[in-house]
C-alpha cells in the first residue's frame, strides 16, 4: 500500500485514516465520472425514443401531443426499402470486416513482429486514410471505379469503404503481434505443427481477442459509413445510413428517429457483447502501446 | 549424432553419442542457442550439415524433425489446457483421441503431474510450467531431447529438483540428451559429458572430470575457475619459474608457458623431499567454511590453495609446495 500522508505509520498495521479516506475519494470520483459518461452516452438517446414513437411534437411542448407507430410501421414495409437497406448494410459491413481483418492481418504482422528499415514510415502511411478526408480520394476512385464498372455495385461499395477500415486492422494487429512473442510459433514448429497448423491452432487461437476487436472496429466503421456509399454507390447501393439521412432532409422526424434507433441496435449489441475484450489485461490493449 | 557447421561466425563441429546427456555449456552469446536452433531446423547454417545417426537433415523442416525442444520460457499455449499443451504435438500428427489421452495421462504421470490435465496454463506455477513443456515434448518420443537454458527462471531448489528429474526421464528413456547452461556447476551436476563453447567454437568435449585435471585450453581452464595461473618457461620436459622448477607432462613446444593447477590440487610439502618441491612464502591465510584458503608468494607470483582447517599456517613463514604433474595443464604462452 503505498503511503500518500507524510506521516507516521500506526502501529497497528492498518493504513492510516487519512489514505483511506483518500482511496475512497478517489473511488467515488472515478464512480461519478462513470456515470457522467453513462449519462452523456445515454441522455441524447431518449430523446430519439421517444420521437420515434411520436405523432405530432411541436416546439414548445415538453411531450409529443400523440404517440403513433407509423415510424415504427414504415420501418417494417418494403415499400421504404429499410427491411432491403438492413440486409445490404449488414451483409457490406461484415464483408468489409473480414476483407479488412484479412488485408489488416499481413500488415499487422510486418509491423508488430519485424524491425525493419521504413518501419516507422509504414505507420504513418497506413494512418493515411483517417488523416485525409476520404471523400477527396474516393472521387479519385470514382473515376476508376466508373471505368472498371464497380460503380453503383455493391462490390464496388464494399472495396472503397476498405479504405477506412483496413488502417484500423492493420493498427489493432499489428499491436497484437507486437504483444505476441514469436517463440510460441517456433515452439509449435518444434512440436511437429507444419506452417498452416501453426497458423490455426497458435497464431489465430492466441490472437483471437485482438482478431475480434479488429473485426468490431471494422463492422462499425462500415455500418455508418455515408459519404463513401453514397459516392460510389450512387443511389443503387442503398444502406441504411442513406436512408436515415434521406429521412432527415424530408423533415420526417418520426421515421428518422425509428430508422436512427434501428441503426443503433445491431453496434450496440456488439460492443456491450464486446466489452470484456476491452478489459485493462487484454492482450489488445497491452499491445496497443507496445506498438 | 554429427554436425558440422558455421555458427554465427566461426566453425562448429561436434559429436554427440547417441543415449547421453551432454551439457553445451558456455557464457552468454557463445552460440549456443543458435547450435540447438540449427539442430532443431529453426535456423539455417550457413555452411556445413547436419547429421543423425550418419543421415543428413538439412533439407529436414523443423516441424519434421525427431527432435523435442524446451525452451527457457515454457511456452504452453495459452488458450489451451495443461491436457491439451501434452497432446499437442500428438494432435499435430494426427494421433487418435484415444490413444492421445492415454499418452498424456501417462506423461504427467512421469512428471509429477497427475490429475492436472483440465488446469488452464494460468493456474501452474513456474516449476509446473517447465514440467508441462517437458511432457509435451517427452510424449512425443523424440530422438533428440535439446533444452536451452530450461530451469535458469527457477529458484535454485527447484532447479535442482528439476535437474534430478530430467536425469530420470533421460535414465528411463534413453533418449540423447543436449542441455544447454551457462552455469558450469550446474552441468558438472547434471551430465556425462560436458561440450564447451567459446565464442562461437567448441574449446573441450569430454567428461566433467577432464575439464577439471586436463582442461583442453586455458580459456577452457578460465571458464571452469581453475585459480591458478602461473608463468614461466618450459623446456626439457620441465616448468621453470623463477627459482622453481617441476617436471611436468605436456606436449607444449619449449618457451614461455602457463601452468595451470587447481587450488585444491596443490599439496603441501610439510615432510620436504616430495616429486617436486617448491618454495615459496605465504602471504595470506583466510577460513573459508570447508578448507583455509591459503596465499602462496612465489617467485613474484601467486598461488592459492586450500588446506585442511586444523593446520597451522603463519603468515610470512616459508612452505613448500607439491604441484603434482598429474594436476598441472601447461599451455604455452598466446595460446587463447
Amino acid at each position: 500500500m503505498t503511503g500518500t500522508t507524510a506521516g507516521t505509520r500506526p502501529p497497528t498495521g492498518r493504513p492510516a485514516p487519512r489514505t483511506v479516506l483518500r482511496a475512497r475519494r478517489i473511488g467515488a470520483a472515478r464512480h461519478l465520472g462513470v456515470g457522467l459518461l453513462l449519462v452523456g452516452t445515454v441522455l441524447p438517446l431518449l430523446p430519439l425514443l421517444v420521437w420515434a414513437f411520436a405523432g405530432q411534437w411541436r416546439y414548445p411542448a415538453l411531450w409529443p401531443a400523440e404517440g403513433s407507430l407509423r415510424g415504427i410501421r414504415l420501418l417494417l414495409e418494403p415499400r421504404s426499402q429499410v427491411p432491403q437497406g438492413l440486409i445490404t448494410s449488414t451483409v457490406i459491413a461484415t464483408t468489409v470486416a473480414l476483407l479488412a481483418c484479412v488485408v489488416g492481418y499481413p500488415a499487422g504482422r510486418a509491423l508488430g513482429m519485424h524491425r525493419f528499415r521504413g518501419r516507422r514510415a509504414v505507420q504513418f502511411l497506413l494512418l493515411a486514410p483517417v488523416i485525409v478526408p476520404g471523400l477527396a480520394s474516393a472521387v479519385g476512385l470514382e473515376v476508376f471505379f466508373i471505368r472498371a464498372g464497380l460503380s453503383g455495385t455493391v462490390a464496388g461499395v464494399v472495396l472503397v469503404q476498405l479504405m477506412p477500415t483496413v488502417p484500423y486492422a492493420a493498427t489493432v494487429l499489428g499491436a497484437a503481434f507486437a504483444n505476441l512473442d514469436p517463440d510460441y510459433e517456433r515452439q509449435a514448429r518444434a512440436l511437429g505443427a507444419g506452417a498452416l497448423q501453426v497458423l490455426l491452432f497458435v497464431t489465430l487461437p492466441m490472437l483471437r481477442p485482438s482478431l475480434l476487436l479488429a473485426g468490431l472496429f471494422t463492422f462499425l466503421i462500415s455500418w455508418s459509413e455515408y459519404v463513401l456509399t453514397l459516392l460510389v454507390g450512387g443511389g443503387q447501393v442503398t444502406t441504411l445510413p442513406l436512408l436515415l439521412f434521406a429521412a432527415i432532409s424530408s423533415s420526417d422526424t418520426t421515421v428518422a428517429a425509428a430508422l436512427g434507433m434501428l441503426m443503433i441496435a445491431p453496434p450496440l449489441v456488439l460492443v456491450v457483447a464486446s466489452t470484456r475484450l476491452l478489459s485493462a489485461r487484454s492482450g489488445a490493449v497491452v499491445g496497443m502501446a507496445r506498438l | 549424432m554429427t554436425f558440422g557447421g558455421t555458427v554465427a561466425v566461426d566453425d562448429l563441429s561436434i559429436a554427440i553419442e547417441a543415449g547421453s546427456f551432454t551439457a553445451l555449456l558456455g557464457p552468454s552469446g557463445c552460440g549456443k542457442s543458435t547450435t540447438l536452433s540449427v539442430l532443431a531446423g529453426l535456423t539455417t547454417a550457413d555452411t556445413g550439415d547436419v547429421l543423425f545417426d550418419g543421415t543428413s537433415v538439412l533439407g529436414v523442416p523443423a516441424e519434421h524433425r525427431p527432435v523435442g525442444l524446451v525452451f527457457q520460457k515454457p511456452l504452453l499455449f495459452p488458450h489451451l489446457s495443461v491436457a491439451d499443451n501434452v497432446g499437442f504435438g500428438l494432435r499435430m500428427r494426427g494421433t487418435a483421441t484415444r490413444a492421445r489421452s492415454r499418452a498424456v495421462g501417462e506423461m504427467l504421470e512421469r512428471v509429477q503431474l497427475a490429475g492436472l490435465g483440465d488446469r488452464r496454463v494460468g493456474q501452474l506455477s513456474g516449476g509446473q510450467e517447465q514440467r508441462v513443456a517437458l511432457a509435451r515434448a517427452l510424449v512425443l518420443e523424440p530422438s533428440v531431447m535439446l533444452l536451452d537454458e530450461p530451469f535458469s527462471q527457477l529458484d535454485s531448489t527447484l532447479r535442482g529438483q528439476m535437474r534430478a528429474l530430467l536425469r530420470q526421464l533421460h535414465d528411463e528413456s534413453g533418449v540423447t540428451t543436449l542441455f544447454v547452461t551457462h552455469d558450469q556447476a550446474e552441468a558438472v551436476e547434471v551430465a556425462d559429458s560436458i561440450a564447451l563453447m567459446l565464442g562461437g567454437t567448441l574449446v573441450g568435449h569430454g567428461p566433467p572430470q577432464e575439464f577439471y585435471t586436463r582442461p583442453a585450453s586455458l580459456a577452457a581452464a578460465r571458464f571452469f575457475g581453475v585459480g591458478n595461473e602461473i608463468r614461466g618457461r618450459v623446456g626439457g620436459g620441465r616448468f621453470t619459474t623463477g627459482t622453481s622448477s617441476l617436471v611436468v607432462t605436456t606436449d607444449t613446444a619449449d618457451g614461455d608457458a602457463v601452468l595451470v593447477i587447481r587450488p585444491e590440487a596443490v599439496r603441501l610439502d610439510a615432510a620436504g623431499g616430495g616429486a617436486a618441491p617448491v618454495t615459496g612464502v605465504v602471504t595470506g591465510a583466510r577460513f573459508a567454511g570447508t578448507h583455509l584458503r591459503v596465499d602462496v608468494e612465489l617467485g613474484g607470483q601467486l598461488l592459492l590453495m586450500q588446506v585442511p582447517v586444523g593446520h597451522r599456517i603463519t603468515v610470512g613463514e616459508t612452505v613448500a609446495v607439491e604441484l603434482p604433474p598429474g594436476a598441472c595443464t601447461v599451455f604455452a604462452v598466446g595460446e587463447a
